[in-house]
């Protein structure tokens, strides 16, 4: 099913290209110089993995910049990706002192863009030294940022990390889930190696609780680390659901991180169900894919939608109409989608969560012309073998951990990222799983 | 491996990087704090006879909304009881044996009570002496400080009284308000100073208020001369080092002062003959946590050049030093604008056109104003390089054969071996020959 015209390799490029330049020596060592460096900054509070961000820019200014990418690397495994895919507006930038003055915020995420980017140019030189090895070794089930931060710092600690990675290519969602004109394969994919060339190994295309059992695991390691990560989008419990081209939207945003971009499946008339960034990241790869029309609907308004205003600021320059108190009642067609049946809703009083109650207006149905719908409605947890694993607390779609250790009910197993906070950033993930493995390390440690 | 570590004049700490005697080497709290920073040693803050300090007793100096390019003054030493002090320095070099620990001394110019205070600075255990003849307001009416510096004969007997009683290093700190400061360092030199410490603060004025009309920075309505400091003054203070640094007659151990505020600056005072390098405003702008960028910066760059230790680079600049009579005629560039680079600020040309030599053109390109080189006007001045705003867009780039050389002085003696004397016309044929005209 290809319904929406071929775009020409140039107008995919373009389409694709990277929204935001990156820094030439002259303007980062000018935006780097025009940083404060304040003490005890709040930027250094509103990052969640505490980079010590007026120091890595001040060693842009002072020309050390091997100095400024060891002071991210310290706390942050995936810097690049952060750099490129953080929502800075609501957090680094965000909190910059600038804005108290009506000033811009200092450029953070360029600035961090460009130290890495040098890192990695100049060939990622060893930075930290590693203790050394203890005999004990960690199992880590999942290649996303969560596992590659606890992996990186377990091997830092003397530990064995292996990696269980159950598809071909790892990175887990900064490979796999971020809009192509954010980062590319090829950034997460440097953050991998780098970790890699610490000594940690990953198994690719092996799915724990098909390829290897989680009881095996549990008897090779002293500890296991659960990165997983969220499953598919829910699912809306309609008609029709089970129509060609009705589609989840991580899935989908997987078949556009392959950059093959002539061969991805999209419609001419697209409908996304949702307003968190997932589905703006879906929305705007439909349209950049040579889509049409792409339509954005959501049962609630623009002021309890999900999304940052970055990206729904991002979605409506690239023409993404947003139908604000609709909600999908039937997907209709035969065999293949050709309408989705909403219907117009009103906000009541606050529910259980705080949030208005939307209501179904009687009598207001109305169709929207459709050839693809895609479901963006928060991901589930996923994982049949979290079941298996004895004393795991799984509550309300996700893994419940001690806060601090990262530990779950069962004292060898710990998680963290998405399968714990119902989906965050990579920046929380990456937070976690360097946490986590210190929780690892106190509970080895401690225990005989 | 990179080793830090330096000795200067007997002086030895693991890092070249020591606090100026400033407000931030004022108290135990301070010098500790900044030793758990990482700082290779302090100089205490000059210690001596009874002072009050004033209020509002520093001025600014922004530039084009950066703060604080310069900083001024009129502070004087500590207002701290000496007991104190000495109490304090014994204190901290106990818990920090393995730094520097200089303390700064101005006293009467009186024999006595120059032994004495040497002695009981002695007493705390202290690496080393630092002799302040630079302060340059509120002491030197009282007949020390810079009165002191600015008089060689004066730097010579008071050096003399402290080195006949001191069992530890001398390093003499000098004024560069002064015309030549070679005297001063000569005369420190034959007094057995153990080193030289420069530069102390530059007589200074920072501006005048236009809403109050008051002269910064202002007592009460009052000012007067201040001490001026920070990233302004580096090139002066590097002027001085060198010229010290060279001198045959004096040859001793430097510890370079003057606008250093990131590893960089450290590493020019380092390759123009100084041992270690004090810093005080930017401490006071940002903290004691600069200094480590200023270990990791410099050892990154000694790594990525393949240095294991100061030593190899101390200095290594100094060679180039000459005599404008020394300096090859015949050497010519010209700039060159990469139009690929170019922004069209045309601030090169209006430079060159009012302030230089009318050497660049503007022409009209495609729709567009491009600003081109004549390279046969052009002499090579570099100041449109100067001006551009960005990166590698205007260089200098070397037009003669390279093979020829021609000096002032050797002309001069040319001329002299052929009875010719040294007129324009003489000069202008000689400029002919080579090619160059002056318009």
């Amino acid at each position: 099913m290809n319904k929406t015209r071929k775009l020409t390799a140039e107008e995919y490029e373009l389409n694709f290209q990277e929204l935001v330049q990156p820094y030439n020596k002259n303007s980062a060592v000018a935006e780097a110089s025009r940083c404060l460096y304040c003490y005890d900054s709040p930027c250094t509070k509103a990052c969640p993995t505490h980079i010590d961000i007026p120091t890595f820019i001040k060693k842009i200014a002072s020309g050390n910049l091997l100095g400024s990418a060891k002071t991210i690397l310290q706390k942050n495994w995936v810097p690049l990706t952060c750099a490129k895919a953080c929502p800075v507006g609501i957090l680094c930038e965000g909190s910059c002192v600038f804005n108290s003055l009506g000033e811009k915020p200092i450029e953070i995420g360029k600035l961090q863009r460009y130290a890495i980017d040098n890192y990695f140019e100049i060939g990622a030189p060893k930075l930290f030294d590693k203790k050394p090895k203890n005999g004990k070794s960690v199992g880590i089930i999942g290649s996303g940022p969560s596992g590659l931060a606890c992996a990186a710092e377990l091997s830092l600690l003397g530990y064995e990390a292996e990696i269980y990675e159950a598809s071909k290519v790892p990175g887990g969602l900064n490979t796999w889930g971020i809009a192509p004109y954010k980062t590319r394969r090829v950034d997460s994919l440097k953050e991998v190696s780098m970790i890699q060339d610490l000594g940690v190994v990953i198994h690719l295309e092996t799915n724990v609780g098909e390829s290897v059992s989680i009881e095996s695991l549990l008897q090779k390691h002293d500890a296991l680390f659960i990165g997983v990560g969220l499953g598919e989008s829910g699912r809306l419990k309609i008609p029709g659901e089970k129509l060609d081209s009705v589609i989840d939207a991580i899935k989908f945003i997987e078949e556009v991180k392959r950059e093959e971009w002539s061969s991805v499946d999209v419609g001419n008339k697209v409908v996304v169900v949702g307003a968190g960034n997932t589905a703006i990241d879906a929305a705007t790869a439909a349209k950049r894919l040579g889509a049409n029309r792409v339509s954005i609907i959501y049962r609630r308004t623009e002021n309890e939608m999900p999304a940052n205003s970055y990206e729904y600021q991002l979605a409506k320059n690239d023409g993404i109409v947003f139908r604000f108190l609709t909600s999908p009642v039937e997907i209709l067609g035969d065999g293949q989608v050709r309408s989705l049946k909403c219907i117009r809703m009103n906000l009541s009083d606050h529910d259980t969560l705080g949030l208005k109650r939307p209501v179904p207006i009687p009598d207001s149905e109305f169709e929207i012309e459709a050839d693809m719908v895609i479901l963006a409605l928060g991901q589930k947890a996923k994982g049949d073998f979290l079941e298996s694993i004895t004393g795991l607390e799984i509550g309300d779609n996700t893994i419940t951990v001690n806060p601090e250790t990262f530990q779950t009910g069962n004292a060898k197993v710990f998680a963290g990222g998405d399968c714990i906070n119902g989906g965050k950033e990579v920046v929380n993930a990456a937070h976690d799983g360097k946490n986590a493995a210190y929780g690892i390390d106190k509970y080895l440690s401690e225990s005989k | 491996m990179v080793d830090l570590s330096v000795d200067c004049g007997g002086i030895k700490s693991p890092n070249p990087f020591w606090l100026a005697s400033a407000p931030p080497s004022n108290s135990a709290y301070q010098n500790c704090k900044a030793f758990e920073a990482g700082w290779g040693g302090t100089v205490w803050k000059t210690i001596g006879p009874p002072v009050m300090n004033v209020c509002n007793r520093y001025g600014g100096m922004d530039y084009n909304n950066t703060k604080l390019v310069g900083l001024n003054n009129v502070e004087l030493i500590s207002d701290r009881p000496i007991e104190n002090n000495l109490k304090e320095i014994a204190e901290t070099k106990k818990l920090w044996p393995d730094r520097a620990v200089v303390v700064s001394l101005m006293v009467e110019s009186k024999k006595e009570i120059w032994h004495d205070i040497v002695k009981r600075t002695i007493d705390t255990g202290a690496d080393g002496i630092e002799l302040n003849y630079g302060c340059p307001h509120g002491m030197s009416e009282r007949g020390m400080g810079a009165s002191v510096g600015q008089v060689p004969e004066y730097c010579k007997m008071i050096t003399e009284w402290v080195t006949e009683v001191s069992t530890i290093p001398v390093l003499v700190k000098l004024t560069p308000n002064i015309s030549d400061i070679r005297y001063p360092a000569r005369a420190a030199k034959e007094a057995k100073a153990s080193g030289i410490a420069l530069i102390n603060t530059i007589n200074s004025i920072m501006g005048v208020d236009l809403d109050t009309l008051q002269i910064q920075p202002s007592v009460a309505g009052k000012s007067s001369h201040g001490g001026y400091a920070g990233p302004a003054v580096k090139p002066i203070a590097l002027h001085l080092l060198s010229q010290v640094a060279i001198d045959p007659k004096v040859n001793l151990p430097i510890s370079g002062i003057g606008g250093i505020s990131n590893w960089k600056d450290a590493l020019e005072f380092i390759l123009l003959g100084a041992s270690s390098v004090q810093v005080c405003t930017a401490v006071m702008h940002y903290g004691f946590r600069i200094v480590e960028d200023m270990i990791d910066g410099l050892t990154n760059w000694m790594e990525s050049k393949g240095y294991s230790s100061l030593d190899e680079i101390r200095g290594k600049a100094l060679s180039q030093i000459d005599d404008f009579g020394n300096f090859n005629l015949l050497h010519k560039t010209v700039a060159r604008i990469e139009q690929s680079k170019c922004i069209h600020c045309n601030l090169c040309y209006i430079a060159c056109e009012d302030g230089a030599h009318q050497s660049i053109e503007i022409k009209e390109v495609n729709g567009k104003n491009e600003t081109h080189i004549k390279e046969n006007e052009c002499v090579g001045c570099r100041l449109c390089s100067l001006i551009c705003p960005v990166d590698n867009c205007i260089s200098m780039v070397r037009v003669d054969n390279e093979k020829e050389s021609k000096t002032w002085n050797e002309l001069n003696s040319e001329f002299d071996s052929e009875g010719k004397p040294l007129s324009w016309k003489n000069l202008a044929e000689f400029q002919k020959k080579h090619g160059i005209e002056i318009h």
